[in-house]
């Protein structure tokens, strides 16, 4: 298909990207692209300016922190959290990124693309949340971080304004993770989707309900105690063809005790 | 750097080079298909659906719908063209035949880049892997029994 006309840059580095993204009116950040040149073909997202962050090597590695903080660069890919050891500090992160529609879309779609686009059916943003992941944003004031809490703002929004840039992601040690979907076929769009981690208590952030993902504590992992706490959330979540309101505020505490029942099988 | 709208982009293209002035909005399966006239390389969906459009950018799959041809200035690409070698078929273009891996043919050449990712990682997957990695390539044909069986035959 034929795009709308845009104009392209590939900096060499993030000073370089931010300035090009704060100094051009309808400029956007372009990472993996397996959501933005979709959504332009379909017009629902014409930019004037695209500043593909794929040069930016500083954006591109895994860290281990001394702590089993893990570190992720906004432009590292699904596939290269499926092949990285450091990753494999919190397991989680590949079992996720493996269920991300396909090898094609794994191998050019990346973390910070998936989290900044913020669909509410993407994967990331409820995992991100459950896992109190921490985003560090560049812009030309310099450099701040954001807990993912606040950083899902609304549908395609996110606290990464205009002529700023999400640079990394960092994710808190553990292992006592979950995450269960209903999906539009086998890796496919989610229907609904729940991450939980297992601490004593559960986080479970549920995706795919509302226009960010919604947060649940609770301090008891049991089934019935999960279950009580997605239905004492009053959700509203969207109907459309592939599930009513209903059925998705259903689904969402099947998936949410899923979840949960994982995150307890890896204590 | 400024930003441009157009640009002289080189590609090394199934070994050969190339220098094309593009436009920043050109997808690069257009500029393949159009601008080089290698059309083995398919459009199905155009929506990053369907996987009929992969190809190899410097040894990675990818769809070639979404990514703009200017991104892969200075690539080396591998396509379905580049895959028999002096009229030679590969083992695994082979095995399509064999196998009745292909009715209609349209989703083939993306079929084919994709099993060739996978056996260059994998050189002997199971059915699962196998499955797994062409889960981007959609057929409409052939229940993708044919497809399994031909891509096994080739590793074995």
């Amino acid at each position: 298909m034929l795009l709308r006309e845009v104009e392209y840059a590939r900096p060499a580095s993030v000073q370089e990207a931010v300035r090009l993204l704060s100094e051009n009116d309808g400029a956007r950040a372009l990472a993996g692209g397996q959501t933005l040149i979709n959504v332009m073909k379909a017009r629902a997202a014409s930019p004037d300016v695209l500043i593909d962050l794929n040069d930016l090597d500083e954006l591109k590695g895994i860290d281990l922190g001394s702590d089993g903080t893990v570190s992720i660069g906004a432009m590292v890919t699904y596939s290269e959290i499926l092949d990285s050891a450091e990753a494999r500090a919190r397991p989680i992160l590949a079992e996720v990124c493996a269920q991300i529609a396909d090898v094609q879309v794994r191998n050019r779609g990346t973390i910070g693309g998936n989290v900044c686009s913020n669909d509410p059916t993407n994967h990331l943003p409820p995992l991100m949340v459950s896992l109190g992941a921490t985003m560090t944003i560049v812009g030309q004031d310099g450099e701040r971080s954001v807990s993912a809490e606040e950083f899902f703002l609304g549908v395609y929004m996110t606290a990464a304004g205009p002529g700023e840039l999400l640079t990394k992601i960092s994710v808190p040690p553990g292992k006592s993770d979950g995450f269960a979907s209903i999906s539009i076929g086998k890796d496919g769009t989610c229907i609904v989707n729940a991450a939980a981690s297992v601490n004593g208590g559960a986080r479970v952030a549920i995706g795919c309900v509302d226009a960010v993902p919604v947060l649940l504590q609770t301090e008891s992992t049991d089934a019935a105690a999960v279950r009580d706490a997605v239905r004492n959330a009053n959700l509203v979540p969207p109907s459309d063809v592939h599930a009513s309101a209903d059925y998705r505020r259903h689904l969402a505490a099947v998936v949410a005790v899923r979840a949960v029942a994982q995150a307890k099988g890896k204590h | 750097m400024e930003v441009v709208s157009r640009k002289t982009i080189t590609m090394t293209v199934n070994g050969e080079s190339y220098e094309r002035e593009v436009d920043a909005r050109r997808l690069l399966i257009h500029f393949l298909r159009d601008d080089l006239d290698l059309t083995g390389s398919h459009i199905g969906c155009d929506t990053g659906n369907c996987g009929a459009c992969s190809v190899l950018v410097d040894g990675v799959l990818v769809k070639s719908c979404m990514l703009l041809a200017i991104q892969a200035d200075g690539a080396k690409i591998e396509t379905v063209e580049g895959l028999a070698q002096d009229g030679e078929l590969t083992a695994l273009q082979q095995a399509f035949s064999d196998h009745h891996g292909l009715q209609c043919g349209y989703c083939t050449p993306g079929m084919l880049m994709s099993a060739t990712a996978l056996l260059r990682s994998n050189a002997h997957p199971n059915d699962e892997e196998i499955r797994k990695a062409i889960q981007g390539n959609i057929c409409r044909c052939t229940g993708y029994v044919n497809i399994v069986a031909a891509i096994k035959a080739a590793a074995e």
